[in-house]
Order: C-alpha cells, then structure tokens, then sequence
C-alpha cells in the first residue's frame, strides 16, 4: 500500500514520466494496481483546474482508479461541532433525536472511512493487488485510509506498541498538521480555516472496530480517548507541530517528552490494555451497515452521562479474566 | 417441493438450492448435496405473514416473515408448487384450534411427575410471600376464586384487608373488564404498592362508592403516605375521549386524597404500526446511515420504547423515594399497565433481575393478570387489529437497562431473546390463551410444558458473567438516568436482526466470560482437592489408600487461538457504486468452507450491484447454525432429538 498526493496533471495534462516509472515499478509482471482517490470523480477533475488532477488512464495503464468521496475540513469540521452541539442539548426530545443525529452526517463520515479502508484493505488481502492512496494532499483523508487499512489487515498494528507505531509512522512522520487540524475542537467559536477532526474521525473508527471485535484490539476505549486528548492538548511533544521539519526546527525531540515513553510505564500500560484482547492473526472485517455503526458515547457523552456503571462492568471483567 | 432457492436477504446471487418441507408443526428447507446437511426449519407459529411475489425468470418467490424478525426469502421453480406452498402456509400459520398448535404435539420425553414439578417451578404464593404478605395490611382475597367477579384475573389476588368483598365487587362492576384494582407489588421497606386495575366506568359524571373506597383502602394500607397517586398509562387526548363512551379516568375531587397523573404511552395500534415500519428500515438493502436513522426515527419505535420506561421510573420513583402507593391503569388494564408495572418492579426489586425472578415477573404480572397472549400474539387465527408487540416492548425495556447496568442483571441477551422467540414458538403451554380462566378450561398444565422449566434446565447459557448478587449495582434500586438519555436507547440489532450474522461482533463477549469463569471454578475446585489430597499424604504416610483424583474435563475451547478458524470472517461488499473487481474464480477462496459451514461466524454477502459488477467472491454461502454454538434459538437438546433441533440458515 502507497501513500502520496494528487498528481499535478492541471488543466492541460501534464505528464511526467518519473512518476509513471515509479508506479511501473511497483508493479510485478502482469500485476494490476488501485488508485483510491478519496475525492469524488467531480472534485478530482475540477482539482485539475487548479494545477492538480488525476492519473490518466492512458499514461497509468495498470492501474485502476476508484473514486471514494470521504469528507475533509471544513464540513468535516462542521459535522463535528454540529454533533457535539446536539449532544449538549439536553432539550431535543426522543422523536427528534435521531434526525438530529443524522443532520449532523458525523456517522456516515464514519461509515465512509471504515468503508474506504475496507476496500483498500479487500484490494490488498482478497484482490492481491498493490493500493496507492491518496486526496489533494495526502495529509488527511489519505493517513486515515491507510491507517485504518493497516488496524484492519495487519494484527500486529492491533497490539499497544504497533498501534503507537503506527500511528507515528502513518499520521506524526506522515506529516498529518496536527497543529492546524487540533487546534481549538467543537466549542470554540472561532471556526478556523484549517482545523478538521480527522484524527479523532480516525479513532472514532478504531473504536468501532473495537465494538465489533472485542478481542481484537490490546487496547481499550480508554487509549482512544486519551489520544483525542493529545492531539488538541497535551503535557507531551508527541503531536506538536505539523510534520517532522517542524519539529526538527523547533527541537521537539531535545525539549519535549514523549506521549509514548509515559504510556509506556507498565504502571501505566495496565489502564490501556484490553482485558479480552488474545491475537488474532486474521484480518478483521467489519459490518459498516448502519445498525453496526455507533456513536462512540465514551467519547461525545463523557462529561455527560456518567460512566459509573460501564467502568463498573469493565472492573468485572478484568477480574473474571484475571482471576484466571 | 424440490430445486427450491434460499435466497439471502442481501443478496439474491448467494442462493441455496434445496428441497423444501411441509410438516404439521414446522416448514423445512434441506439444502442439497452439502457434505454438512444444512437444514432451515420455521415453526408455523412463527409465521407472521407470507407474501407471494411476481414470478421472475428463476421461479415464484415467497417471502416469508417470522414473529422473531426472520425473513426467509424462498423461489419456488413452478408457480403452481408455490401457490399450493403459499396456500398451505397461510393455513397451517393461522390455526383455528388451540389443539393444532405445537405446544400439544411436543414431546420432551418426560415423565408425568417431571412435567407437573415443571410447572411448579414458579410459585406465585411464593411469590407474595416474599414480598411479605399477607401482612396486616394486605391478604389474599378468595372472592375471585371462580372468576366470578372477572374473568380474565387469577382466582388468587392481592387486596388491602380493609377492602371487603363488597367493596371489591362494587369496584369490580365500575371498571372496564371488571378488572377492579388489584396488589402486584409490594415493598416492604417502603410500606407502598404498586396496584393495578382497568379504567373507571366514570364517564363525565359517573360515580362509584365502593370503587372510592377501595382506592381508600389501597391509601390506607400505606400508614407513611397520605396521598394516592392514580397513574393513567394513555395519553390524555385518548382518556378524555374514552368520556364519551362511558369509561374515563378518576377526576381527583371525587377521590379523596389522589395525585392523578397522566403519562402517554401509545395504544397497540400505534405500536403495531411503529413495530411494522421498524421492520421496513431493516429491510433495506444496503442502507445510507441517513435512511436508517430516518427510517427509524419516523417509526416512533424508541420513542415509545422510552415512554414505557419513563412510566416505569416515575412510578419506581414514586415507591422508593416518596413512600407512596401507586394505581396504574390503561384502558383494560392488561396491556400498558402489565408493561409499567413489571418495569417498575423490575428497578425496585433486585429479585426480578435474578432469572428465577423474572420469571416469576412474568408469571406475575402477564401470565396471571390476564395479558391476552393469544389476541396479541396471534396463537390462533384472529383479528389483526388486536395484534400488538406489547411484551416485545417490555423485553426490549429489559434489554436497555441491561445495556445502562451491565452487572445488574443474573441473565444475558440470550435469556430475553429466546423468550420472546417462545412467546410466539407455542412449543411450550405457559403463553397460550388470554386468561388463566382460559388456560384451566383447556387443562394446559396436564397437556403441555413449561418453558420455564426448559430454560431452567439450561440456565448455564443464560447467565451474565459480569453478575455478582454482592455487587452494588445488583443491589437495591436502580436509577437509570433520567435527562437527557435520549442517546442512551440503541436499537436492538440483537433482536430485530438477530439473524444476519453478519452485523453482530463475531465473538461473543458474554460466552467467553462464562467460559473463563467456569475454568476459573473447575482449576479452584481443582486446587481444593489436590489440597486435601497432600493433606491426606503428609498425615498418613505410612498408609495405602490411593486417592483417586478426578479426571477434570480441560478439553474448554474458548475458541480463541489464531489457528481455530471460527474468527475467520469475510468481508462485504464495501463498494456499492462501483465495478471494482472482476470475477475470482471459486478456488481462490482462502477458507476451509466445510469447516465454516458449521460455525455460526459467516458474514452474509452484501448488495449485489449491477448485473456486471462482480462480488467479491470470498464471501462464503449461507451457514448451518449448528446448535450447540449456543446460538440464536432455544434448540433443545441439540441433536438428540430431532424433534426438537431447530437449524437456521442466515
């Protein structure tokens, strides 16, 4: 699975025959290739206006395109503020609720991206096809897809220490702007340009794959949120700046300290773990059908809702499984 | 009739060619030349309607609906076949007589003796002996005890000591239905009940001495309280204009010292109605998150769905934090009123969260108070309008709080499902019928068996594994969160698409919990022996006795490790719009099909798109849901009576 940016076809379809070899490359003999282009086919031809575009069929032969639309900036942004406002309100009644709900499109962005990364993941498990992914700039959409595919493909990115790498590798190094994307969250009023909850849609759909498969994942829920914390806010330098020159300018390594070496503590690393999780070394597939798809309450309803009686469960549980 | 297609919901390429079965008690399709005999059987109760569609090219298709949210979609190669299938179904679901249900053919293999203690499993004297009556304020009244007074009430009921037959029977005769107001719970601690009866006969003017009265005796068994609230299940458009038929509700200055109160649920038409268009949402195919959410809202199904529990906390409320009695009714009395009532009982009394206690709830509060089963439920053929999903609703309540209070309840997901799937099976006599004047007349007990002694026998698969009776959350009230909770109602995938495998997590949490706990418990008994074992050699060295160690069964396989190909799962298909991939000829499939075929882990295929556009074809065909995978329906001793195995395809 690759990972990149829009090409820079533009309006008069440029080429570049670098760019054609290296795909070449990728390719064995008489093997075929997917482009998942996560804009739709209308708004990748219109990027050509403005110098970007898409791969030609003609100049790209083994390689096939599909279009999946996934949401970014700033109606992602939106969907999230919109989301977290109806949560707030305590004064929607049950017979409105749930429109609300979907007026806010949070879960069918979820759907989406669980969607797309199943059918990269499908092209690399089930087609034995080699992937290349990627948006306009391959900063957001694109990291969500190929990070998602991995959780779903790979059991060792299930695991605490392969999650965190993973998430070093497909969205720190991968130059996601943690800076601009996590600045100010649902309730500020300032609606900055560039902030878009992508990395918090991306932990929404890990969690989903935790629901489905329980046993699965290393970690718990409780991972996932103190991630969401991180990224907006943090003691650590783990998600500071927007990509690795950056945090080389600003000497992040010689003055900050680590998320994951505090994680790491193994009297830390016990809250995260799962207490069901055992290896599973297959590919985990899930059901994006609606009815499979939830709203992560530990997440939108935590200063809300007491959680008291699901930490209670999850101390049972721990102490079933650990009486063993 | 044979080359008979099984079609699956989601895709109509994934189709199992079979031979299809007409017997007495059940419809069976038999899935051809498989090495695993694949067999999908449907009790004819079960059925709730049939519906023959426009002959294709492939044949006649019959889709079948069951009253536990299966669907089965069947093709029929002639159209004369399916229209003598589609004929003889609609007669063999709707039954005339109560003798040709299944409850009356069923044959556990048990003895007189064994049948009768079945029965004697839940105890309703018991019962109320528990709760601490008779006490002196509350006895048992005998002046029902030949359903003389009303016919649809057990001969046993509850009254204040202070009420007379006299009193009772002027009540009685100011009531809709007779059904004069009567104990269902009672909490000691508080000194308050929860009383239930139908509707006053009062009309815009109408009253009734010995109907005051005996609201007076019911405040007056409650020494701490002053007041008496009147809880009128309906919403108040619906009892104001029950006025004008001559019935009503209680106007609070002609009874002295009430709090009336009005709390809207929805009639049965309403809820016929939500429940049916619920269905239709999980019909779709390959539904946006946008359908389903507005499908679902537009049903009402969870608005209602929180009516009934709102109903039920303010009446918990009501007992537990004011100390005061409380008389809820409806309209007759039989079907709101026995929904709010258990809830009610249900968040008071940690007991009925036990399993033996809910069943005793059910008992209680359906069974004997003359819930009409047979009219809601459709035993026998009858009126439509009269059909409503009224204990499904309470179930579903059950379900949610089991959701908001994991450790609180002795039973699993599994308990709830399969006794709603046996509300409508008619395998067992306990739900037949609309009164237990009824069930006496029909000698059900000597004819039929229990259910609950079935499940008891089996109550190993029906426990939570998170529940501790020492646990605070199993303790006392519940309080479940009153506002806002809107979010806190999910929708029930475990009931209404209980049979699409595909969407529910592929490893049960619940079963593996059991599962470490029971290995918990064999290594600790374990332990214990070997303990008294080295006891036994280090004071008797010199003696002989060999100590025989017990053989413990290690053989539990949780199913878990990497190489048990059970966690196999398929993808679906993940590109609706698109003609992603060409075909992949069958020997790719990277599984062992026969293993999976007996495992109850496959995901159904998805949508088929457009004719071109070919699935991904990893995805394997329907699966055999081998019993003993502790699985969707309550299959009896699996395998060892085929009467009994129960096999659904998904």
């Amino acid at each position: 699975m690759l990972r990149s940016s829009q090409p820079l076809t533009g309006p008069n379809r440029k080429r570049c025959r670098e760019d054609e070899t290296l795909l070449g490359m990728v390719l064995d003999e008489g093997e075929r290739g997917f482009i998942i282009d996560t804009r739709s086919a209308q708004a990748a031809k219109q990027a050509r206006m403005t110098g970007g575009g898409t791969e030609p069929k003609s100049s790209y032969p083994h390689w096939r395109r599909l279009h999946r639309a996934l949401e970014r900036g700033r109606p992602l942004q939106e969907s999230f503020i919109k989301l977290v406002e109806a949560c707030n309100d305590a004064s929607i009644t049950m017979d409105r609720w749930l429109s609300r709900l979907e007026s806010c499109r949070w879960l069918s962005h979820v759907k989406a991206a669980l969607s797309t990364a199943c059918l990269a993941a499908q092209c690399l498990d089930r087609e034995e096809a080699s992937v290349l992914v990627h948006g306009a700039e391959g900063t957001d959409t694109t990291l969500l897809v190929t990070a998602l595919a991995q959780v779903i493909l790979d059991p060792s990115c299930r695991t605490l220490v392969g999650f965190q790498g993973l998430l070093e590798r497909e969205w720190i190094e991968a130059g996601h702007p943690f800076h601009v994307r996590c600045a100010r969250s649902a309730y500020s009023h300032a609606r900055l340009k560039q902030e878009a909850p992508l990395f918090l849609l991306f932990l929404d759909c890990v969690w989903q794959l935790s629901r489905q498969f329980p046993f699965s994942l290393e970690f718990g829920e409780r991972l996932l949120l103190t991630l969401f914390d991180n990224a907006y806010a943090s003691a650590y330098g783990t998600f500071l700046c927007s990509n690795e020159k950056e945090r080389c300018l600003c000497k992040v390594k010689e003055s900050t300290h680590s998320l994951w070496a505090w994680l790491n503590q193994p009297e830390e690393k016990e809250k995260y773990l799962n207490p069901l999780y055992t290896h599973n070394a297959l590919v985990i597939w899930p059901s994006v059908e609606p009815q499979s798809i939830q709203l992560w309450h530990g997440l939108f309803f935590r200063w809300i809702r007491s959680s008291q009686y699901l930490d209670e469960a999850w101390a049972e549980i721990q102490q079933v499984v650990g009486g063993n | 009739v044979e080359n008979v297609q099984l079609l699956d919901r989601l895709s109509s390429r994934k189709a199992a060619v079979g031979t299809l079965y007409l017997t007495a008690t059940h419809v069976m399709f038999v899935e051809n030349g498989s090495e695993t005999r694949k067999e999908t059987w449907v009790l004819h109760s079960q059925i709730s309607s049939i519906e023959k569609q426009a002959t294709t090219a492939t044949g006649c298709p019959l889709l079948i609906r069951c009253k536990n949210f299966q669907v089965i979609q069947l093709v029929i190669p002639q159209e004369r076949d399916c229209h003598d299938v589609y004929i003889s179904l609609i007669r063999l679901a709707r039954p005339v007589k109560y003798e040709e249900l299944y409850c009356f053919s069923f044959n556990p293999k048990l003895d007189k003796e064994e049948r009768e203690q079945g029965w004697k499993l839940v105890d309703l004297n018991e019962e109320y002996n528990r709760m601490g009556i008779p006490n002196n304020c509350w006895q048992l009244s005998d002046v029902n005890r030949d359903y003389g007074v009303c016919d649809s009430y057990p001969t046993e009921v509850y009254v204040p000591k202070s009420a007379t037959a006299h009193i009772i029977v002027g009540s009685s005769k100011f009531r809709s239905r007779r059904r004069f107001p009567a104990l269902s719970y009672y909490c000691k601690d508080k000194n308050a009940s929860i009383c239930r009866s139908s509707q006053p006969l009062s009309g815009f003017s109408a009253r009734c001495l010995e109907d005051e009265q005996m609201l007076q005796a019911i405040r007056k068994a409650n020494p701490g309280s002053d007041f008496l609230y009147v809880v009128d299940t309906r919403p108040k458009l619906n009892a104001m204009a029950n006025r004008a038929a001559g019935k009503g509700y209680e106007n609070e200055d002609n009874y002295s010292n009430i709090k009336f109160q009005f709390i809207g649920i929805e009639n049965i038409h309403v809820m016929r109605n939500s429940l049916q268009k619920m269905l239709e949402v999980c019909e779709l195919k390959s539904p946006s998150m946008s359908d389903f959410l507005w499908g679902l809202e537009n049903s009402g199904w969870l608005k209602h769905i929180k009516a009934i529990m709102d109903a039920g906390i303010f009446i918990a409320k009501a007992v537990a934090e004011e100390g005061v009695s409380v008389l809820v009714h409806c309209s007759d009395g039989w079907d709101r009123t026995a929904q709010v009532c258990s809830v009610a009982s249900l968040l008071l009394d940690p007991y009925y969260r036990t399993m033996k206690g809910f069943m005793v709830l059910i008992e209680k509060d359906w069974v004997s108070f003359g819930h009409k089963f047979n009219h809601r439920y459709g035993n026998l053929d009858g009126d439509p309008k009269e059909i409503s999903p009224v204990i499904d609703q309470f179930i579903e309540c059950v379900w949610q709080l089991m959701e908001q209070f994991p450790c609180a309840f002795e039973f699993n997901e599994r308990f709830l499902i399969h006794i709603q799937h046996h509300i409508y099976s008619c395998q067992f006599g306990n739900f037949l019928c609309n009164s237990q004047k009824e069930r006496q007349e029909l000698k059900i007990q000597e004819r039929t068996y229990s259910l609950w002694a079935h499940m008891w026998k089996n109550r190993a698969d029906y426990l939570n594994p998170l529940y501790r009776s020492d646990h605070s959350q199993t303790q006392g009230t519940l309080h479940p969160q009153m506002a806002p909770c809107n979010f806190l109602y999910k929708f029930w995938s475990g009931m209404y698409n209980h049979f699409e495998k595909g969407l529910h997590p592929r490893q049960s949490v619940t079963d593996y919990l059991m599962a470490v706990k029971e290995e918990t418990q064999q290594l600790e008994e374990e332990l214990e022996v070997l303990g008294e074992r080295l006891a036994n050699l280090q004071k008797s060295q010199l003696n002989d006795n060999k100590v025989k160690s017990k053989q413990q069964d290690r053989s539990k396989q949780f199913g878990l490790s990497t190489s048990n190909k059970n966690l196999a799962n398929t993808p679906q298909e993940y590109s609706h719009d698109l003609k992603s991939f060409p075909s992949r000829s069958p020997s790719q499939e990277d599984e062992d099909s026969a293993l999976i075929l007996t495992q109850d882990n496959l995901k159904s295929s998805d949508p088929d798109l457009s004719a071109n556009s070919d699935q991904e074809s990893g995805v394997e065909d329907l699966s055999c849901r081998s019993p003993s995978g502790g699985g969707c329906l309550p299959s009896e001793d699996s395998g060892k009576d085929s009467d009994e195995a129960v096999f659904l395809a998904v």
